[in-house]
């Protein structure tokens, strides 16, 4: 046996050094590899729980309409009926939870309605959009539109 | 936004405005196609035993070895947070083509070049600690893994478990390499790339490109050392890229004969691209200057004779001539497919910074880098015949 190793030691000493880097990346893999990582996909399974524990920024337009059942009612039928209140208003729910803790402030006409509705060549043809610079006379777009219901009748 | 524009021509998405993928992403397959060719080229001697190529063997075992340590860096420096790399290697995704990538270059890396550079040397290794002092001894000792050890059998025996490497290498040289060209075949949503010619062309473009390099790569080290050309060795290496050439240039044909009849709903708009915005890159330089001229330079040394000094500028322009159509097919093919959009409709232009991340400065300097990788490699072991070494010594 000493014979048949004696030529081949120097290649043992080689497979030393790959086996020991395998066993090194296996030992810093199951060190490094979070708990749950696979157990529902390729993420720590864990995430759904910290992500579920992150505090509510948005109450819903449910919450919305418990008070404001007269902004639900202007809204009806109208093309901005099915957009959430928030998408304008922002993160409501602190305000839901308390109304005099925090009072929403009013978005700005001029810059939020073209966040959509600014004219863009990749947008559908159907779907009304303006450039600010030719249409209207400045001011914000409140001044002709109503914002819960913009159709001008 | 409002420049960029200006750029366009007819109807594009918004998201196919900039090109995602950079020179980088073209740095990419053409360093790893160096890498694959230069080692298919020293598996020739060493499996099939042609002795005209030998001194060429141990230079093109560095080069790989050299362009091999750059390859993933244009990606790294394409993503950023190089060190998420790692990452790759820890949760693998094992249906993500890209990810596997990892272990296929590890695999290359560590188990194909390493380990047949460190057998090849193994024996002027050891001659080398044993002839030094102090730090070097210790360095070169640490390289023989702490082993005296070169009798005739354990090189005998090192010879033969590195052919057992060399003919493991081969495919895993293709596998390195066919895969890259797998990973742009792949993409069905895009028809300039989406072929399952793709992986078959890169290895052949691979085999081009490196027997190319190391062909140059041969001379210019002969000419930097002083010492003389070997032209059966130059002649051989000329004939095997004639070869590799013709085959590359037949399957590129066949693929482009299969689209021009195919003719899908795809064609008109790539044809347009070929004849506008890529005509200088893929026709001039790909097709003529890269492919026909050297083609035709190296098929006139087998037709006539040629005398040995011509035959030489013959070979190094036709290298160098490669080497800028291989660049320009890895350009074509990775900033040609983001040139049109999906809507068939429309181009836009891509624009190329100079010394920003992704611009031509880095490109160039991770261009460079393998030679100064090299530089090192042949300083620490050096890939001239012993008898050389030892004349000069």
């Amino acid at each position: 046996m000493n014979g048949w190793l004696k030529d081949r030691e120097h290649l043992a000493r080689m497979a030393v050094i790959f086996a020991g880097a395998l066993v090194l990346f296996l030992v810093v893999r199951a060190v490094m590899v979070p708990n749950g990582f696979g157990t529902y996909g390729h993420f720590r399974s864990g995430a759904l729980k910290d992500n579920a524990s992150h505090p509510l920024s948005y109450a819903g337009r449910q919450a919305c309409g418990d008070c404001h059942d007269d902004i639900v009612a202007s809204r009806k039928g109208s093309k901005h009926e099915r957009i959430g209140c928030e998408a304008c208003h922002g993160p409501l729910s602190v305000h839901a939870d308390d109304p005099d803790k925090m009072k929403p402030v009013l978005p700005d006409a001029k810059t939020i309605c073209l966040t959509c509705h600014l004219e863009n060549v990749t947008k559908p043809k159907s779907f009304p959009q303006i450039d600010p610079a030719e249409h209207g006379d400045g001011g914000p777009c409140t001044s002709c539109h109503n914002p819960h219901h913009p159709e001008i009748s | 936004m409002e420049s960029l524009l200006h750029s366009v021509q007819g109807f594009i998405y918004p998201d196919e405005l900039q090109l995602q993928w950079s020179i980088l992403i073209v740095l990419y397959p053409f360093i790893t196609g160096l890498v694959a060719g230069a080692f298919i080229l020293a598996s020739l001697e060493r499996v099939f035993n042609v002795e005209a190529v030998k001194p060429t063997y141990r230079l093109a075992l560095l080069t790989a070895l050299a362009f091999m340590i750059v390859a993933p860096l244009p990606l790294q420096l394409h993503l950023g947070h190089p060190e998420r790399s790692f990452e790759m290697y820890l949760t693998p995704h094992t249906t993500s083509a890209m990810a596997m990538f990892g272990f296929v270059y590890l695999w290359y890396l560590m188990a194909v070049l390493v380990l047949e550079i460190w057998l090849d040397f193994r024996k002027d290794i050891v001659l080398t600690a044993r002839a030094s002092k102090g730090a070097k001894r210790a360095l070169y000792r640490a390289m023989a893994l702490w082993s005296d050890n070169i009798s005739e059998r354990s090189l005998r025996i090192d010879d033969k478990v590195g052919k057992f490497i060399t003919i493991v290498g081969i495919p895993s040289a293709f596998l390195l390499h066919g895969y890259v060209g797998f990973i742009f075949g792949s993409v069905k949503a895009n028809p300039w790339w989406s072929s399952p010619l793709m992986p078959v062309v890169f290895i052949f473009s691979a085999m081009v490109s490196g027997i190319a390099l190391v062909m140059l790569m041969y001379q210019a080290v002969n000419w930097y050392r002083k010492t003389a050309v070997q032209m059966s060795c130059l002649d051989t290496i000329a004939r095997y890229l004639l070869y590799a050439f013709i085959i590359d240039f037949s399957l590129e044909m066949l693929d482009l004969v299969h689209r021009i009849y195919e003719a899908d709903e795809s064609f008109k708009t790539l044809d347009f691209m070929v004849h506008t915005k890529l005509y200088f890159s893929q026709i001039i330089l790909q097709i003529f200057v890269g492919t026909l001229v050297p083609i035709g330079l190296l098929a006139l040394v087998q037709l006539v004779s040629v005398r040995e000094r011509a035959r030489r500028i013959i070979y190094g322009a036709s290298g160098v001539l490669t080497l800028v159509g291989i660049f320009a097919m890895r350009w074509n093919v990775v900033i040609g497919g983001q040139l049109f959009s999906k809507s068939l409709l429309g181009y836009t232009t891509y624009k190329m910074g100079f010394a920003t991340r992704e611009g031509l400065l880095p490109a160039l300097i991770l261009l460079l880098l393998p030679f100064a990788i090299l530089y090192l490699l042949v300083k620490l072991l050096p890939p001239w015949p012993e008898g050389d070494l030892a004349r000069k010594e």
